[in-house]
């Protein structure tokens, strides 16, 4: 099966540092894939280069045409869309603007029925469609963010740490929304620290220290992985 | 003090404020959207103006021809820059836009004027020309420039500023000019004499702050416009352009510069630099209303105005010391109350 | 190479300049020009390209000082060098005053109330009676030395050129101290400079009262060479124009100043001469090449020229330290109740409009103590240590130092009682060496004031200070790195880079938020081994760290934070078996 993303020998450099060294990666179609690492160890960066935020050497191909050089508009055209780690709402706007803006890019027919969608997904939003995105709070304004994401009807949905700064019972709601999404037919693009919530729902995943990636494979492998276990999963659990 | 002289005075600043106003509205909305602080929309205002009174002279105004000079530039950095996926239809697009639509607009400003036509198409047509150069000029100095810092857009709004001003003076001369009235109807009310002018500038940028507010609050582009002026990187994420948002904020912006012109110059003389003196009194509007707040912004232009006429009354000396003074107090009122707590901005 | 040869060597042309002989007359009067708008552009270098501050507003300087300088000697006769003082001083305290309204603006407001009362003394210039309204003041005295008249361009030429040179070098001068450093952080945020006890508005308005006064200067010596000062030249044209210079010859560099005069006014020459010949004499033509130049150079060449031609001429002017200047006086140990701990945190609270950050935290660190903060992002610990610093201030609680309650004083005091950090996010200045950005950490440390520095009296001061730093880098294992500039070393060396910048400061308690993140494992290694000596020799760490492996090593105690909670307190043992802190780290998920 062919790669919906296909991310191959992708560096980033903030001026002289290089943050992201010769990395690929590939995402498939109905595919939950998660980068999980340390703070500082460039899995932000690598997600915000996929998406044109950050300029990269190296080749990135979505759906089959070769995005490395695509301005972030162009890439959302494709279908591609980051929810970024700081949200990026437009806060001073309603609910219901920012998930119109959302989509922005489809017709305006298609974006109702997007709108059905994702406040069927989050019936939170539908409740406070009419408040000021700034006033949310952190888990309203996450659940915002990925629907404004969704709004546009995206192949593959990019998540940047989605359980930033939220509770556990509402980093469990935002992951099981994730897991509804491949069933939909939305492939993602999981970044996280949280490596035990992660690794419980992605299908793949890669480890990354300081830039590159150190591991890859299944899921559920790499989380048995006992170097993982120790540096990643908190502290090992008490015999 | 004397009721007469009082009215009198309020009204003549309340005109002025009204024009005032518009400009720092546009002047918020340009720099909410794009960072640049648009110095060169008193040139906005002076190229309509003048280009409405030579047209309303008989005469071909020099900016229809400097719309079509700058569209052919815009077209060449239009096609630079998609050089690496040029496609038929992008270029079809930008020759509509840069090379037909001021030709076309040239066209009509050299064949039309000898036939006469009314006050109307005039209007029209200056402010199609002033609109061209508006989007034109976002897309030759800004756009390229828009990843920079606002200090960087702001030196090359000066030299865009001081560019124009030199083709002001090349196409209109240093004589001033002045054009024919909207309207020729005078009203009184009480001691107060209404001409049809001082009601169109009422009307005007009544109908104008209306039109605005609706194509903002209830247009996907006006959101667009919001959004981007928000939070630019949540905009582009969105896959809103930043250019087109720039380009949408600057054609507004030249033509409420153009129409501030038009309503101005059946009023007092504009000469080719008198724009830049009249965009800075937006400015001090804009600038006390924090360049975020329309509403403020408004208000402060009326207030801006006000001052103004009563200061030409009592101290006409020291008019544009006062005028612009003003702002001290006021950046002063606003660094106590929000010590400036910014982070790594370059 | 020495630092002053190139200066010798430029200093040594300009002398020879005028004495070429059948050299154009024109020419001089060109280079006096330059000389004059090289002096307002170096004050603009300092003030916007180094400290961040944009004004439009410096002809307005140049006004006070020329039109000081043209009122006193026509009204009272006296001599011009006695009146030079007068117009500094009145330049300066134009400056105090309105620097006073407007340093403290932040972004674009700043650029703005400068054009803003460009505008209006413009006008006052041109309304006041005594300054002669629009004709100004004539018949101003030349320049004399001895019975020197100094009526022509090129006698007047040696003083204005010997004024560039001496300006110059004070300013290289400035920048190369203690407040000069503290100037080039400004431009990249002011909390780490708080930190180790810059007073960010203090320096503002000393870059602003310094401009000012070079602009004076320029003033003064215009208000002589011309022999008569009228306010056109003191408008807002001018002020941009000022902008203009600084910004084409590279807003960074104090040359830069001299070389854009020396481009710009040489490109006014010929474009006033060239242009009208081939268009006709039409308007202002050169206005229109000038605007559109600007806005060409800004989008090709946004630096400026200067950086450019100094790329190609690669010279190098290593600097050496003295390793063996001296100690620096240790920091005024604060004498407080030796009982209390060294830092005692007491129901800390912090609220961000309805989010409770930091929610009733209480803990302690002692001497000789290394307590680690742990808890998943978003739990409060960069808030706690912001809190601790005096970056934020408390919603409710107490915090306090030796006993003495410290929440809500400002940052620079609490250095003082010597507590020093880092920042997760790296706040060094990329474009100063590894050494500079350290010396900033023992800005309290040194005594000399901007004043010495630019003449240099503070070489002392300055060889202890930079020893010091040097030492610090050594401790932190990055010798090797000590000239590198501070913006091309890995993430993970800059942290350590940041650590050295705090162990400047002599503290007690080091705060570290996230100081192993993007190291590698022997460079975690060599850290922990830094703590420990550092905890043997009696000071104190907090740190924040997510690397398990490394706090459980480390720490003497664990204080772990969850949604703003603490959760738990205790030894690395008792944290790892603790259910709370699994569940806390784990999430409802595990």
């Amino acid at each position: 099966m062919t790669a919906l993303l296909s991310v191959s020998g992708v560096s980033v450099s903030y001026g002289k540092v290089e943050a992201v060294r010769n990395v690929s990666l590939e995402v498939r179609t109905r595919e939950i894939v998660t980068v999980v690492g340390a703070n500082g160890a460039g899995k932000t960066t690598l997600l915000s280069a996929a998406m044109g935020v950050l300029p990269l050497k190296g080749r990135v191909t979505f759906d089959g045409i070769d995005v490395a050089r695509l301005d972030i508009e162009d890439r959302v055209a494709a279908g591609l869309s980051l929810v970024p780690e700081h949200r990026e709402l437009f806060a001073t706007m309603t609910v219901e603007d920012n998930l119109e803006l959302g989509a922005f890019r489809i017709a305006k027919s298609i974006a109702a029925q997007s709108q059905e969608r994702v406040y069927g997904l989050f019936p939170r939003l539908k409740e406070r469609r009419k408040q000021l995105a700034g006033t949310l709070s952190g888990g309203e304004q996450q659940m915002l963010a990925m629907g404004r994401a969704l709004m546009g009807a995206p192949k593959l949905l990019m998540l940047d740490e989605p359980s930033l700064g939220l509770a556990p019972i509402i980093v469990a709601d935002i992951f099981r929304i994730v897991g509804e999404l491949r069933e939909a037919g939305v492939s993602v693009l999981l970044v996280e620290q949280n490596a035990k919530a992660a690794l419980g729902i992605a299908d793949r995943a890669y480890v990354m220290e300081l830039g590159e990636f150190v591991l890859d494979g299944p899921a559920s492998e790499v989380a048995r992985n006992e170097a993982v276990v120790a540096s990643y999963l908190g502290f090992s659990h008490p015999a | 003090m004397n009721t007469t002289i009082l009215l009198f005075l309020l009204q003549d600043g309340v005109t002025n404020g009204a024009i005032y106003a518009l400009l720092g509205l546009a002047l918020v909305l340009v720099f909410a959207v794009t960072r640049v602080i648009l110095i060169p929309q008193g040139e906005f205002i002076t190229f309509g103006a003048l280009t409405y009174a030579t047209l309303s002279a008989g005469g071909v105004p020099g900016t229809a021809q400097l719309a079509l000079v700058m569209g052919l530039v815009a077209f060449g950095f239009e096609l630079f820059s998609v050089r690496k996926s040029l496609h038929l239809a992008k270029v079809v697009r930008a020759a509509l836009i840069y090379i037909a639509f001021p030709a076309v607009v040239l066209a009509l400003a050299t064949w039309l004027p000898a036939h006469k036509p009314g006050v109307a198409v005039n209007i029209a047509l200056s402010l199609l020309i002033v609109a061209a150069i508006g989007l034109f000029l976002y897309r030759i100095a800004f756009q390229p420039l828009a990843h920079t810092s606002v200090l960087v857009l702001l030196i090359a709004s000066v030299g865009c500023h001081l560019a124009l001003q030199g083709f002001g003076l090349v196409f209109f001369g240093a004589e001033g000019l002045r054009g024919p009235p909207l309207s020729d109807v005078t009203l009184t009310a009480g001691p107060l004499l209404f001409t049809g002018q001082s009601l169109a500038v009422y009307g005007i940028t009544l109908a104008l702050m209306a039109a605005l507010w609706l194509f903002f609050g209830f247009t996907r582009y006006g959101k667009a416009l919001r959004a981007t002026a928000v939070n630019r990187l949540g905009a582009r994420l969105v896959g809103i352009r930043t250019s087109l948002s720039g380009q949408i904020a600057f054609l507004l912006a030249s033509v409420i510069g153009a129409i501030s012109g038009i309503l101005i110059v059946p009023i007092t003389t504009l000469y080719y630099d008198t724009g830049f003196l009249i965009g800075l009194k937006g400015f001090v509007a804009a600038i006390i209303g924090g360049l975020v707040s329309y509403p403020l912004t408004a208000v402060a232009a009326i207030v801006v105005g006000i001052v103004e006429s009563f200061s030409s009354f009592y101290a006409s000396n020291y008019k544009e010391v006062i005028v612009f003074t003003l702002i001290l107090p006021v950046l002063v009122l606003r660094s106590l109350a929000a010590p400036a707590v910014e982070e790594e901005k370059d | 190479m020495p630092r002053w040869l190139p200066i010798l060597l430029f200093a040594a042309v300009m002398t020879a300049l005028p004495l070429i002989p059948g050299i154009p007359p024109f020419w001089i009067v060109l280079l006096d020009n330059i000389g004059l708008a090289a002096l307002v552009a170096m004050g603009l270098v300092l003030l916007t390209g180094v400290g961040g501050l944009t004004s439009f507003g410096q002809a307005a300087f140049c006004g006070f000082g020329a039109y000081t300088t043209a009122y006193i000697t026509t009204v009272y006769g006296i001599s011009p060098w006695l009146a030079l003082p007068a117009s500094l001083v009145v330049a300066g305290i134009a400056a105090v005053l309105l620097g006073l309204m407007t340093v403290r603006l932040s972004g674009h407001y700043l650029p703005l109330g400068t054009i803003a009362w460009g505008i209006a003394l413009y006008y006052l210039f041109s309304k006041l009676d005594f300054l002669g309204r629009n004709d100004g003041i004539s018949r101003i005295p030349p320049l004399s030395i001895g019975s020197v008249e100094m009526f022509d361009p090129d006698t007047i030429y040696f003083v204005i050129w010997a004024m560039v040179l001496i300006s110059a070098v004070l300013t290289m001068n400035l920048l190369d101290s203690r407040t000069g450093r503290a100037i080039r952080a400004l431009r990249r945020g002011h909390v780490a400079a708080e930190a180790f006890g810059v007073q960010t508005a203090r320096a503002k308005l000393l870059v602003f009262i310094y401009a000012a006064v070079l602009a004076g200067l320029s003033g003064w010596l215009y208000a002589h060479f011309q022999r008569n000062v009228n306010p056109t030249p003191f408008g807002p044209q001018a002020g941009i124009e000022y902008l203009f210079i600084a910004v084409v010859g590279g807003a960074g560099y104090v040359w830069g100043g001299v070389l854009g005069a020396a481009i710009v006014i040489i490109l006014k020459e010929v474009l006033q001469g060239y242009l009208p010949l081939l268009f006709g004499g039409q308007g202002q033509l050169e206005i229109i090449v000038f605007g559109i130049l600007l806005v060409v150079l800004l989008q090709l060449a946004p630096g400026g020229v200067w950086p450019w031609l100094a790329n190609l001429v690669p010279l190098k002017f290593r600097r050496t330290v003295t390793r063996n200047a001296g100690g620096l006086p240790a920091r005024e140990r604060v004498g407080g109740s030796t009982a209390a701990p060294l830092l005692k945190v007491e129901r800390a609270r912090k609220q961000f409009g309805g989010v409770v950050a930091v929610n009733d935290v209480s803990f302690e660190v002692n001497a000789a103590e290394i307590v680690a903060l742990i808890g998943p992002n978003g739990a409060g610990k960069s808030t706690t240590f912001n809190l601790i610093t005096g970056i934020l201030t408390t919603t409710g609680g107490r915090i306090e130092v030796h006993g003495k309650p410290v929440d809500n004083t400002p940052p620079q005091e609490v250095v003082k009682l010597g507590i020093a950090r880092t920042f997760q996010h790296v706040k060094l200045v990329p474009d100063m060496t590894v050494l500079e950005n350290v010396a900033i950490g023992a800005h309290l440390r040194g005594r000399s004031s901007a004043v010495a520095s630019m003449l240099r009296f503070d070489r002392g001061d300055e060889a202890k200070l930079l020893a010091e730093a040097a030492r610090q880098i050594e401790r932190v294992g990055l010798g090797a790195e000590i000239d590198q500039l501070a913006g091309s070393l890995s993430l993970g060396q800059q942290r350590v880079v940041e650590i050295a910048r705090a162990l400047c400061a002599d503290p007690e308690l080091l705060l570290l938020d996230e100081p192993a993140a993007g190291l590698r494992h022997m460079e975690k290694q060599r850290l922990a081994a830094l703590l420990r000596q550092l905890k043997d020799s009696g000071m104190s760490v907090l740190l924040v760290e997510h690397d398990m492996g490394f706090v459980m090593d480390l720490a003497d105690r664990i204080v772990v934070l969850d949604f703003g909670t603490r959760i738990a307190e205790g030894t690395p043992d008792a944290i790892k078996t603790n259910p709370d802190v699994i569940k806390a780290y784990l999430g409802a998920l595990a």
